[in-house]
């Protein structure tokens, strides 16, 4: 099947003609397939949150094209539109963007631009409420009256309610507590199970990529340095470290043993971990 | 689009007007504004943008920025000149319709003024411009301090501005992320007539509202957890002194305000 998205010679100027000029993304090209789970990681300032907004149009490209279903999202006003439902963006702390009297107004914000009637608005607000797990007796509250988990839960289901076929967010996680971030990250994959969506997400810890995604994309300094499974990224640690990126703790670990002069292959999941773990120790006994 | 808004930022330099003190440009304001008040005449205005020009030029900000801060001022320069151009009668009528009647007089009185708000936004900019936010309310609390005698409270008064003026550009980059967060649900702040425009902004103005108050908030805690308590007994770490710069920036002013003044007097 063709690619979802198509990202051709992205470049991106800010303040392009003054003395504040700073190029933002330099000829970024990558594909997306429909239904992957992509994970974006790089360093404060590498260009992550300016390519996040040029997917669903908020940010026009000062050079190169990005292709919804083949279509330049550019190409009329009304394809950018229609781009900006079809490429759902969560940005970073999205609980401050709340702004209606009610969780249920609030999540109905953006079905409401779409246009659609009442019945189906009501329909999605229920079932994205239900993807984030938010109680009925919850969509009445006001949403300041939610903590800071629940919040972040209400924006994102916010923009879940527009049933996009893309989902992007910017560090969903930060600043939640384990329980908080396990739950968020397990919203997400409900949903991407569901509808069969396609995930990016920006995200500094790499324990959670690696976890998560299929495919990495390493963003270093406005260019796109790295484009590959989590297997074929983190084998490069040396590199990721010189980017000022981490790597999985138990890939760090596992790094070392090998240095160390254990028969061991990197690995960076917990689950690999184990089973090699388990495979030494068979091999030990045996021999 | 939002941060074209370059009230209050300050374009770090060396110039001679850098380097003056705070005080002296904040009296220089002044002078200049009460100078732009008292010239009612071609010439008087034109000695006020001789001046304006020259103080741009040894500013050696870039024009462009100025310019640039003028933008959000050119609803308010066309509002006035219509106002002044249909609300003020002369005898020399150069164009009637019903109820709307255009005089020579209307017309010249609706330059001046666009002209007198421009100068005096311009002139209030290279200020800000020039000066750091710390500098310009060290300097107001300095020259307003004789005020303390009575009562006024003008050390948090200063700290107030500092603070305003330092929230202005952090207030400017939430409005601009909470824009974007709204516009990628699909909220339209472009299209539709004026109501539907207005009602666009509620999803910007309550979030940022919200912000705002969180913010000052937190300030309040990190001030008193540093145990601010006010300007009783607070020391500075830049003490203000006049330098010869100084007296001769109030050298000009004073042949400035006297020249203006001169030309008043003479129907100039």
């Amino acid at each position: 099947m063709a690619p979802i998205l198509e990202i051709k010679n992205l470049s991106h100027v800010y303040s392009a003609g003054t003395p504040f000029e700073h190029k933002a993304l330099d000829n970024v090209s990558f594909y997306v397939e429909r239904g992957e789970f992509i994970g974006i990681i790089g360093h404060t300032g590498s260009g992550k949150s300016t390519l996040m907004q040029h997917m669903n149009g908020l940010l026009k490209p000062t050079g190169g094209q990005i292709l919804l279903d083949g279509a330049d999202i550019w190409a009329d006003k009304k394809s950018t539109r229609q781009a900006r439902f079809r490429v759902g963006l969560v940005f970073q702390y999205p609980e401050y963007q709340l702004f209606e009297e009610t969780v249920y107004k609030d999540i109905a914000f953006g079905p409401k631009n779409m246009k659609l009637d009442a019945k189906e608005i009501d329909r999605r607000v229920r079932e994205a409420a239900s993807f984030v797990g938010l109680t009925e007796e919850q969509l009445q509250k006001s949403p300041f009256d939610l903590s800071g988990g629940q919040k972040r839960r209400v924006a994102i289901a916010g923009v879940i309610a527009m049933e996009p076929e893309v989902l992007i967010l910017d560090e969903p996680t930060a600043g939640l507590d384990p329980v908080g971030r396990e739950e968020i990250l397990g919203n997400i994959q409900a949903y991407r199970k569901a509808k069969n969506a396609t995930i990016m997400m920006v995200s500094h810890s790499m324990n959670d990529v690696a976890r998560l995604t299929d495919r990495l994309l390493v963003m270093n300094g406005s260019r796109l340095a790295m484009d590959g499974t989590p297997d074929e990224v983190f084998r490069d640690a040396a590199l990721l470290v010189d980017m000022g990126l981490d790597i999985p703790e138990v890939t760090r670990v596992f790094l070392r043993l090998k240095q160390m002069g254990l028969p061991v292959k990197p690995v960076y999941t917990i689950e690999q971990a184990v089973a090699q773990l388990k495979a030494l120790k068979e091999g030990n006994g045996h021999a | 689009m939002l941060k074209d808004i370059t009230l209050g930022q300050f374009f770090p330099g060396k110039s001679f007007i850098h380097r003056l003190d705070p005080r002296t440009k904040l009296v220089m304001l002044v002078v200049y504004i009460v100078a732009l008040f008292v010239a009612q005449s071609w010439i008087s205005y034109g000695v006020m943008l001789a001046f304006l020009v020259i103080c741009i030029a040894i500013s050696s900000i870039p024009l462009k920025s100025i310019v640039r801060g003028m933008k959000p001022m050119v609803l308010i320069l066309i509002f006035t000149a219509v106002l002044n151009i249909f609300m003020t009668r002369g005898d020399t009528v150069w164009f009637h319709w019903r109820f709307l009647t255009i005089t020579k007089e209307g017309v010249v009185r609706a330059v001046f003024m666009a002209a007198r708000i421009l100068m005096l936004v311009t002139g209030t900019f290279l200020m800000t411009y020039t000066t750091s936010p710390i500098a310009l309310t060290d300097g107001l609390e300095s020259l307003l301090s004789p005020l303390k005698k009575i009562k006024l409270p003008v050390h948090e008064l200063a700290m107030m501005m500092c603070i305003a003026l330092r929230f202005i550009p952090t207030l400017i980059e939430e409005t601009d992320k909470i824009m974007s967060a709204q516009r990628a649900r699909g909220a339209d702040f472009e299209s539709g007539n004026l109501i539907q425009r207005v009602k666009a902004l509620v999803p910007i103005l309550v979030p940022l509202f919200i912000s705002a108050f969180r913010r000052a908030d937190e300030l309040a805690t990190a001030m008193e957890c540093r145990c601010y308590h006010g300007g009783e007994g607070r020391t500075k770490m830049k003490i203000l002194r006049y330098s010869r710069l100084d007296f001769e920036a109030y050298a000009v002013g004073v042949v400035l305000l006297a020249a203006v003044i001169t030309l008043a007097v003479f129907g100039l």
